[in-house]
């Protein structure tokens, strides 16, 4: 077997099949996507080479930054929540009782499809027969807001089922992690006096931060493409308070018949996603790998 | 050692046919389209956005009539594929790009065919018009899918727009239908003072608000203004246009929407005013099934809902002019092979629908009908006989502009309901996107 598996050419064969799909699926796709943005294109008819005209349109574009600024804010509270599932996986894992069905309740979310979610939130966010609003009226708040209605909310308003939605895949990976971490350490640190918390800190901690930097990556990324649950709960409205990039890419390609122009909007999500995916890493990078 | 690499070699090469069978099945598909095409027996294929789940009694009528047409016409067969309306959408545009359209298919009015005719995608279907089909649609609908002269659909539905309430709540209060603008704001003050919901309105979906719009700028303007602004004959900073905008911020700044309602989709408010927490509910007559003979809403309910024409406003506007449209009508595709079996089959299509279509499944068809002679609740004569009386059909605004001011139009339709812009600036919103246009 380790003679066939050092065979380049077998190797070469058995890639092949992969290659293929991911080349035909996700990489010429991407190239036709920017090419698709130099275009002036209903989706429909002929096109019309216009050279970079859709790009400038996007850049002068007040509602695309609009939107981007709204994709921004989500990766900001996506990063920001991941410091909760830490805890809350800290505390799962220093074998609290019941902590291994705590650990699937927490999954459950993850489980159900977007669109689900998405119903389940646009019923607890019903201005008069929504669960919370009711909640809020039992408890002598007058006039509750319109949660998915009011332009200054609707946004935060969707975070955050957005942020419960992935709660379970993050304390999953932070859980496996801590897990991971050799018994004999802790003990040793134990035994040397440290206390829980110093524990958590300067041991647990530091020994999974690649694992956190993963997820950081994971979340910042995973937000500025985000569409589902904006798509299903408000369209991106009322009047674009609630747009992202996606949901406006999709909008003017599909609803607006611009397919030229969303192709662009989607190239530059693309550029915009990769640059800030460079930045983060460059800014979490460390020299030292802790090996244990 | 040897015979183990052999294996190996085989698996690989399986898995890549494999990968590469699956990238292939599209050319299967058309040379067996071809040959049955060249063969006896001709396919042609047509695709509908009725579902047996959500559109069963609808459904049904398709398979009737595609039953009935195969056997009056030996050796044609028509391949079927049922989609949901959304999906229906995405299909068929990516279809059209791959010039894989159905022969036969569905389309919606203006607006939305134009790119299709532009691009050459559906067939001018004329000679069906002046044909078999003449004299058949209610005025207004066909005209609907003609573009510079040629008509490219032909109309199945014919929806207007009407003000359904709640005789029950009405009657508590002491309430009547309003005939005027100032009779409604007294039934919306008089609610709001017993603390029932006025108007149910889901303007999470845009165009629901459009309606309220339209209606005001029809009866303050008369019914061409808003047509005119949008066919640039006219413009939209028309005084009417912008006192429409002004009437429907007085409308939300006395309550008479239900709470959030920039928040709601229109089924919310829809099951809203079904659930009696709502007095009036703006729709169009798709809903008629919902208060006459849908079995599944309480008897109670559907007795309690009558419906009145939108009010005048000011001592204007004629209360027999509609806001309204033809819905679905079928199109038949520009490079089919089969373009006479399909024009065949899409014309008696239509010429089935029109009465089954309104005693099976409660449509309002666009083909003409004689009322009298079909059992019909009672809702349904009246809106029948409303529809005969009709002075002016004003096809729904978002569906008359391109799909580009369309989104501008609806964005800005909840700008102003939710009072983020004046009716100035909503105006001048839409006469900019309009003349950029030209």
């Amino acid at each position: 077997m380790n003679k066939v598996m050092s065979n380049k050419w077998i190797i070469a064969l058995y890639v092949l099949p992969a290659l293929l799909l991911i080349g035909i699926l996700i990489f010429i796709p991407l190239i036709l996507t920017g090419y698709y943005g130099l275009m002036d294109w209903d989706g429909v008819g002929a096109m019309e080479f216009i050279g970079l005209d859709n790009y400038i349109a996007a850049l002068q574009d007040l509602k695309f930054w609009d939107s981007a600024w709204h994709s921004f804010l989500l990766a900001i509270f996506s990063t920001l929540s991941l410091g909760i599932y830490l805890a809350i996986s800290l505390i799962l894992a220093s074998k609290i009782k019941g902590a291994d069905l705590l650990r699937k309740i927490y999954l459950i979310p993850m489980l159900l499809s977007s669109v689900a979610i998405a119903q389940l939130w646009i019923k607890v966010y019903n201005p008069s027969n929504g669960m919370l609003n009711y909640l809020l009226m039992a408890i002598g708040v007058e006039n509750p807001p319109a949660w998915l209605a009011d332009t200054s909310i609707v946004l935060y308003a969707i975070f955050i089922p957005i942020l419960w939605q992935y709660a379970g895949f993050y304390i999953l990976i932070y859980y496996a992690a801590l897990k991971n971490i050799p018994e004999s350490i802790i003990e040793a640190a134990r035994i040397d006096g440290a206390s829980p918390f110093q524990i958590a800190y300067r041991i647990k901690l530091p020994l999974i931060m690649s694992v956190v930097k993963v997820t950081i990556v994971l979340a910042v990324v995973g937000s500025l493409k985000y569409f589902d649950l904006i798509y299903v709960m408000t369209g991106g409205g009322p009047n674009g308070a609630s747009e992202v990039m996606a949901s406006y890419m999709y909008k003017l390609a599909f609803t607006s018949k611009d397919f030229g122009y969303g192709s662009a909007i989607g190239f530059l999500l693309l550029i915009i996603t990769l640059i800030v995916t460079v930045i983060v890493r460059k800014a979490t990078a460390t020299k030292e790998e802790i090996q244990y | 050692m040897k015979n183990k690499k052999a294996i190996t070699f085989f698996v690989a090469i399986l898995a890549s046919l494999l990968v590469l069978a699956g990238c292939g099945s599209d050319g299967d598909d058309s040379s067996s389209n071809g040959n049955s095409s060249s063969g006896d027996s001709k396919t042609v294929k047509f695709m509908h956005l009725w579902p047996e789940g959500s559109s069963k009694t609808h459904n049904e009528i398709v398979s009737e009539i595609i039953a009935d047409f195969e056997s009056q016409h030996e050796g044609v067969e028509i391949e079927l594929e049922v989609l949901s309306n959304e999906q229906y959408k995405d299909k068929i545009q990516v279809l059209s790009t791959s010039d894989e359209l159905p022969d036969v298919g569905m389309t919606w009015a203006a607006g939305y065919l134009q790119p299709y005719v532009e691009g050459n995608k559906f067939a001018p279907l004329d000679d069906l018009l002046d044909g078999d089909l003449k004299d058949q649609f209610v005025s207004g609908t066909a005209e609907a899918y003609a573009i510079d002269g040629s008509t490219y659909g032909l109309p199945l539905e014919l929806n207007i727009a009407t003000v359904f309430y709640n005789k029950a709540i009405f009657d508590e209060y002491g309430l009547e239908a309003p005939e005027t603008y100032e009779e409604l704001t007294d039934v919306i003050q008089t609610l709001n003072d017993n603390g029932v919901n006025p108007i149910a309105l889901g303007n999470k979906d845009r165009w629901t608000g459009s309606l309220w719009y339209m209606y005001l700028a029809d009866r303050i303007g008369g019914s061409d203004v808003l047509t005119n602004a949008i066919n640039r004959s006219g413009s939209f900073e028309d005084p009417a246009l912008v006192e429409a905008a002004n009437k429907v911020q007085e409308l939300v700044e006395m309550d008479a929407f239900v709470n959030g309602f920039n928040g709601l989709a229109d089924e919310e408010a829809k099951s809203m005013f079904m659930n009696e927490q709502a007095a009036m509910y703006l729709i169009a007559t798709w809903d008629l099934p919902n208060y006459t003979t849908n079995e599944d809403v309480p008897q109670e309910f559907r007795d309690s809902v009558g419906y009145f024409n939108f009010p005048t406003v000011d001592g204007n506007g004629d209360t027999n002019s509609f806001v309204g449209g033809p819905g679905v009508g079928l199109f038949v595709a520009e490079n089919s092979d089969v373009k006479d079996e399909a024009k065949a089959f899409a014309s008696f299509f239509v010429e089935q629908w029109g009465e089954k279509s309104v005693t099976q499944a409660g449509v309002i068809p666009a083909t003409k009908l004689d009322a009298e002679s079909l059992e019909l609740p009672q809702m349904y004569v009246d809106v029948l006989e409303d529809l005969n009386s009709a002075s002016n059909l004003t096809l729904f605004a978002d569906v008359q502009m391109s799909p580009d001011t369309a989104q501008v139009h609806l964005d800005m339709i909840q700008a102003i309901f939710g009072m983020e812009v004046t009716p100035e600036e909503f105006a001048k919103e839409h006469e900019d996107a309009l003349s950029a246009e030209e």
